[in-house]
Formats: C-alpha cells, sequence, structure tokens
C-alpha cells in the first residue's frame, strides 16, 4: 500500500491501481454526503482532478496520481456517500486505474513515511 | 485532496495537518471545555471556536432536532442601553432600526437590523425590554462596528455598555424546556421571544425563549465565572449533547433563518430578503412613528414597489450541494445568471442538499425549475417554499 501527500491510499495489483482516502481524510472532511466518479474509459493524466467528494463541510477534489485508465468506479458511493466515512480503506474505494508505468508508485510514501506525515 | 470551498474549516487537508491558530483569537469562558470535549476549533469572527465535536456535524444537527443541543454562542456582542427614561432608550434605538422598540413590551424580545442610507442591512440583532434596560445581541463579526454605531448615535443621552463578562448560552431542541425546567421550572410558562431573570444553577441568567436552529429553546446569558459551570450542568443531561458552529449552520438554513455577511449584507434590501415582517406598522408608511431610520425613504418607497428579486429556498434535485456562489439560470442554454445562492449545504433533517438565494422575482414561484451552474455543470434545483423545516417554536 502507497499513500500520496493528498491523503490517497493506492493498491497496486498487477497494472491495476485501487484508489481511495486514508481514514485521517475521511475523518478531517467530515459527514461525506456526495460523490461524483469519472466515467469508465476515461483517460487520466497525474493530478486530474477525477473525483469531486463533498462532505458537510465542503467540497473537495481527489486527484489522479498516476497517468491511466479508469477502468472501474465504485458506483455504491454515489448512492451512500456515508459509507466513506464507515469504511474509507475499504470498502469505500473511489476508482481502479489502469497504469503504465508502475515504477511511478514509488514516487509515493509507504504506510510508515504516511503516519510520520500526519503526524507532523 | 484539495480543498474547493472552504467554510467553516482551516483547510486541513491542503496540508495534512491543523495549522496553529492565530495567537491573536479570543476565548470564550468555554474555550477549555470544549478542547477537553474533543471540538475541532476554528478561528471564527476573532474568536477561537468550535467547528464540531467528535460526533460530528451530521449527528449534531439530528440531536438537536430530537433532543437538545448546547451551543456556546459568548463570541456574540450582548450589548445593554440605559436611559433615565427607558422610552428615551428605545426612541433613540429606534433611530437606528426599522423596528417598534417603544411598542416592545416589557419582558419581550423581537427581531430586527440596523440599516444604512441604501436601505441595506449593517446587520442583525435580537432586542429585549428588560424593564430598565433594554438588551442587545449582536453579531460577532460585528460587534466593533455595532457598538460603535451606537455610541455614534446614542451617547451621551443613552448609555451604550458592551458587556464583557457575561457567557452567551444557546439550549435548543424540543427537550430544551425540560431540561432547563429541572433548573428553574419558570422557564415552562415562558413564551416564543419572551425574556426574564432567573437563578439557574445559582446564577442571575438573562433567559429569553429565542433561538437560531428552527427549534423550541432558549438563550441564556450567563456570569463569566458560571458559565463553564452552567454549561457543565446542562450537559449532564443525558437529552444533551454540545453542538458545534457547522451544526449551528445547517440547523439554521433547514429553518431559513439569514446568516448576516451571506444571505445578508450591506448591499441587501430587507424587501428582497422578505423580511418586512420585523417593520412594524407604526414605522411603516402612515405610522405614528413611520421612518426616521437610516435609508427609511428608500426601503418604505421598495417595500410599496415590491421586491425586483427575492429570497427564496432551492432544492437541488440531483445530490450535489449547491453552495455560497452558485450562479442560477432560467435554463440550460441561458447566458444571464439570474440569481446566485447565498447559504447552501447539505440538510441532515432534510436527507438532501437545499440551499437559500436570491432569483429575480417572477421566478421566485415555488416549483420554478432552474439550473445551477456547479463546477461548469447546469444541474436542475427547483424553488422551494421556506423554511425547509416546521418551526418548533412555543407560542
Amino acid at each position: 500500500m502507497k499513500y500520496t501527500e493528498e491523503h490517497e491510499w493506492l493498491d497496486l495489483d498487477g497494472d491495476v491501481v485501487t484508489v481511495g482516502i486514508t481514514a485521517h481524510a475521511a475523518e478531517q472532511l467530515g459527514d461525506v454526503v456526495f460523490v461524483e466518479l469519472p466515467d469508465i474509459g476515461t483517460s487520466v493524466t497525474r493530478d486530474d482532478e477525477i473525483v469531486v467528494i463533498e462532505s458537510v463541510k465542503a467540497a473537495s477534489d481527489i486527484l489522479a496520481p498516476i497517468d491511466g485508465e479508469v477502468v472501474e468506479v465504485n458506483e455504491v458511493l454515489v448512492e451512500e456517500p456515508g459509507k466513506v466515512n464507515d469504511d474509507p480503506e475499504g470498502d469505500a474505494w473511489f476508482f481502479k486505474l489502469k497504469i503504465e508505468d508502475a515504477s511511478t508508485m514509488d514516487d509515493y510514501m509507504d504506510e510508515a513515511a504516511y503516519k510520520a506525515f500526519i503526524a507532523d | 485532496m484539495p480543498v474547493r470551498s472552504d467554510k467553516g474549516n482551516s483547510g486541513i487537508l491542503n496540508t495534512g495537518k491543523d495549522g496553529p491558530l492565530d495567537e491573536e483569537l479570543k476565548h470564550t469562558p468555554l474555550y477549555d471545555l470544549h478542547v477537553e470535549l474533543g471540538a475541532k476549533m476554528v478561528p471564527f469572527a476573532g474568536y477561537e471556536m468550535p467547528v464540531q465535536y467528535p460526533a460530528g456535524v451530521m449527528a449534531e444537527h439530528k440531536h438537536t432536532r430530537t433532543k437538545a443541543g448546547l451551543f456556546d454562542v459568548s463570541h456574540m456582542g450582548q450589548v445593554v442601553l440605559r436611559a433615565r427614561d427607558p422610552d428615551d432608550a428605545a426612541l433613540a434605538l429606534e433611530t437606528l432600526v426599522p423596528v417598534d422598540v417603544l411598542g416592545l413590551a416589557e419582558g419581550r424580545q423581537r427581531y430586527g437590523y440596523f440599516t444604512n442610507e441604501d436601505g441595506g442591512i449593517e446587520d442583525d440583532l435580537m432586542i429585549a425590554n428588560r424593564g430598565d434596560h433594554l438588551f442587545v445581541v449582536v453579531n460577532a463579526a460585528c460587534k466593533d462596528a455595532d457598538l460603535a454605531r451606537m455610541r455614534a448615535a446614542l451617547e451621551p443621552e443613552i448609555t451604550v455598555k458592551l458587556i464583557r463578562n457575561r457567557g452567551l448560552l444557546a439550549l435548543q431542541g424540543p427537550a430544551a424546556v425540560e431540561v432547563l425546567a429541572e433548573h428553574h421550572p419558570g422557564v415552562r410558562d415562558m413564551r416564543f421571544m419572551d425574556v426574564e431573570t432567573l437563578p439557574i444553577a445559582g446564577a442571575e441568567c438573562w433567559v429569553s425563549r429565542s433561538g437560531y436552529t428552527g427549534e423550541d429553546g432558549f438563550e441564556i446569558s450567563v456570569p463569566e465565572a458560571a458559565t463553564a459551570d452552567l454549561a457543565r450542568a446542562l450537559l449532564a443531561h443525558e437529552d444533551v449533547n454540545p453542538i458545534g458552529l457547522g451544526a449551528r449552520d445547517s440547523l439554521r438554513l433547514e429553518a431559513a433563518l439569514c446568516l448576516y455577511g451571506h444571505d445578508i449584507d450591506s448591499a441587501t434590501s430587507p424587501v428582497d430578503a422578505g423580511l418586512t415582517w420585523a417593520i412594524q406598522k407604526v414605522r411603516r408608511e402612515g405610522g405614528a412613528r413611520a421612518g426616521g431610520f437610516p435609508g427609511a425613504e428608500r426601503l418604505l418607497t421598495a417595500m410599496a414597489e415590491g421586491p425586483a428579486r427575492k429570497r427564496v429556498g432551492l432544492l437541488p434535485d440531483g445530490r450535489a450541494p449547491m453552495r455560497e456562489g452558485v450562479q442560477l439560470f432560467a435554463s440550460k442554454e441561458a447566458d444571464r445568471p439570474i440569481g446566485q445562492v447565498t447559504s447552501g449545504g447539505f440538510g441532515p433533517t432534510i436527507g438532501a442538499p437545499v440551499a437559500m438565494g436570491y432569483v429575480s422575482a417572477d421566478l421566485a414561484v415555488p416549483g420554478t425549475a432552474l439550473f445551477g451552474d456547479v463546477r461548469g455543470k447546469r444541474l436542475p434545483v427547483t424553488v422551494a417554499t421556506l423554511p425547509f423545516v416546521a418551526p418548533g417554536f412555543k407560542r
């Protein structure tokens, strides 16, 4: 598992990476009330804003962590956005990206580094 | 995860850490209690205030609607106006507000607002007749300006005193009356907008049956030294939870209560805002004390002509909240906006996004289909009757 400074977690399986937000981010956001997901088949470039997530407090974006193509999205979150608060690092993943260059995963933090990052 | 619009928090997710709060920020008498209760503290109108407790905005909101919530509103400005003859204080205040202050009976409170020469609103306030003096409560962000305004217009004949040594609590929700009655049964007999001086938890409290949530409840001015003890005594009741500014905002939005600086401001006419009910007959055209407040002519003319735009309720058809600043259009293709959202978010009691905003008067009829521009997309939204939730006031 890898982590971004934007509080996303990335789980690589073969050439597909699953992306969600961390428990820390979900807690800071507060109750999530709206999720807008990208279309399947969308080609994305790193740092593209591809998900909109709104909590009772504010609207935020989730950025594409790596270049790739959206191959799956978690439609359940559209109907039940509160799942993001219930299980952010499990069932409430947002999208899966098929990536070409898995080495870009090395740009991101491991769990220990992320824990240090949020404790800072 | 960049934060797009940031209301009520300090952009925490931009940095991943809590930035140090400005050292200049003031604390209310409940600061230590908020921290002890695990509140997330944010800067608000010069104070460090709780935006939410661990329960979170959604749970705090629902708790207030079903049981009782305790709010710290000690940041608001409490001001006493005193004259040798109390009627003089009432008449003097009438030069600043379009409200019938002279006709306000002892032990009663009224909503009002300071107007400006353009007929706009400088701040909104509560005015209470406490017998030998008037007690007014103004918004925290406008406190200094309001004080200066009252001092300039009323002194030296009227003494204008900012009360610095009292906290202010709001106990709101259907269970509020029975909770407070355990401390003083007299509160059961108070009607909506009654004010009384009552000993509660050993302190002299100035109590009004009013609030900012759309629920029955009380606002309690309490000596500073007794504020934390009273808050703890109220929180000791199983029906009472602490509620932060986040839920205060969603509660007042569902109740269609205006937030100064958002739904009303110095460029907003009370006519457009639908607040002329606060101008009693005696201050209107043909009344015994008609006009006599800043911008009276413009305001009374606007009342006669009717509004060009109106404050309305807005229910987005989808799940996407329409927040402050969202532009409203009559159609998907229209070039020019016909209005905009001034307050918007998720309404936990409604279970859907809710908003208030201004639209041109011809499009203000409930049921009118409009479009809001959210992130470049025109999303459908319907004009709705306000308030979104039925008020629980005890008339």
